[in-house]
């Protein structure tokens, strides 16, 4: 695989919130706000970056048995200077991600790319790909930060787009949106969506259902 | 005293951490195919909030924030940007001396929890639960409630979704929807359901 392919695949193809099931973790809640959701995104690709190059780059000085500990000081230190950039620069969009912005220490988007890609390979393939993971995880936030925000609240990034019934105009508001569940409804269905177009992504059941037996008499 | 009850209930029903605040979601959807599993693995989340927490109070309290040192004269000093070092610092070594301490003493124990242990050092929900008792400013006491608390309404509701799954698999669900599809969507009813507890006042 060349290296544009590397950036392009976790899109869609080998998405790290879809197929994988990783990073869902704190990521949801934060999916209320647009804005959030963009810093969020901004946050956790700069981390992954920073990790995944620091972490190739030592990766043949690095002892096998004390290599978890390793990546996650390392995690947690740029994670700690992002935490205090943002505090220090977007005060209001700090206090808004509350925890969630420290929390990146613990997803697994994060220790999952420095153990699947830094590990083993050179530098510049390990940006590329922290590059494309971060935006595939980023495409998810922003695609259900856009239907939760706009639906739920009339709004995108705080601008009012539809008007609201509460203040005269003509659109109800879904509050239910606004909530937590609606983040797990939208990612489900997105699941649902991207794999019946895929089909390679689907799970296999865990018991089929039996031939039924006038089928196989006609054998 | 009620202030601890209703910290322990809010923690457990109100802000439960998986379903209203998403933290352990990884975990949460890939462990919870069967109840026996999920059994251990809630006792395993209940054992490390319920030490962590605490811990990383005193920690915090007597060591980082603006001020903790003045017993030692340094007042004028404030570490609390070390926190999050400190904190996964503290989970990561707490549940490896657990691991250690339980394998010796209590080996019976040890083979319940076995693999979920070195599992929650990257767990969300035991850092999540950690930064959010430093940002509400628990008292020591207080967060021995409040870890205790994260800690059986996590397990109640890995074990509840375990429970629906093990039903569902049976089911017909479409081809696209299978697995984790699905999972979200119950995820999602169950903590619908939660939420409606939010109007319970102490």
């Amino acid at each position: 695989m060349s290296l544009k392919q590397y950036v392009t695949a976790p899109l869609l193809k080998e998405n790290p919130v879809t197929l994988h099931v990783l990073g869902i973790c704190a990521a949801l809640a934060i999916t209320n706000s647009l804005t959030s959701s963009l810093i969020m995104s901004v946050a956790l690709t700069t981390v992954l970056i920073i990790s995944n190059a620091t972490i190739s780059l030592i990766r043949h000085h690095l002892p096998n048995s004390v290599r978890m500990i390793v990546q996650i000081t390392i995690i947690a230190s740029s994670v700690t200077v992002i935490d205090q950039l943002l505090t220090a620069y977007l005060p209001t969009a700090a206090s808004a991600l509350s925890v969630y912005i420290s929390l990146i220490v613990t997803n697994c988007i994060v220790l999952g790319r420095a153990e699947a890609c830094a590990m083993n390979h050179g530098v510049r393939r390990s940006i590329a790909d922290a590059i494309g993971n971060g935006l595939g995880y980023s495409a998810i936030l922003i695609f259900v930060a856009t239907i939760r925000e706009l639906f739920g609240n009339g709004s995108l990034m705080g601008v009012k787009i539809l008007e609201l019934a509460r203040d005269g105009g003509w659109f109800q508001p879904n509050e239910m949106l606004m909530l937590a569940p609606s983040a797990f409804f939208i990612i489900g269905f997105m699941v649902w969506g991207i794999r019946s177009w895929k089909p390679e992504q689907r799970e296999q059941p865990e018991f089929k259902s039996m031939v039924a037996p006038r089928e196989v008499e006609g054998q | 005293m009620t202030g601890f009850i209703e910290i322990f209930f809010r923690a457990v029903f109100i802000e439960n951490l998986a379903l209203a605040y998403f933290l352990g979601m990884c975990t949460f959807l890939a462990v919870s195919k069967q109840i026996k599993t999920t059994l251990g693995l809630g006792v395993a989340v209940i054992v490390v909030e319920g030490i962590s927490v605490p811990l990383n109070n005193l920690i915090y309290n007597l060591l980082l924030r603006q001020g903790a040192l003045s017993w030692v004269g340094l007042g004028h000093l404030d570490f609390s940007f070390l926190g999050l070092l400190s904190q996964i610092a503290v989970i990561a070594a707490m549940i490896q001396i657990l691991e250690i301490v339980l394998h010796k003493f209590v080996p019976a124990l040890y083979n319940t929890l076995g693999i979920y242990l070195p599992l929650l050092t990257v767990n969300c929900a035991i850092l999540g639960a950690s930064l959010f008792m430093v940002q509400r400013d628990y008292s020591f006491v207080e967060s021995v409630a409040y870890g205790v608390g994260v800690g059986v309404g996590w397990a109640l509701a890995i074990v509840a979704l375990a429970g629906l799954r093990e039903k569902m698999k049976y089911s017909d669900i479409p081809e696209g929807l299978q697995g984790l599809g699905i999972t979200f969507i119950t995820t999602g009813l169950i903590s619908l359901a939660f939420i409606g507890l939010a109007g319970i006042q102490f």
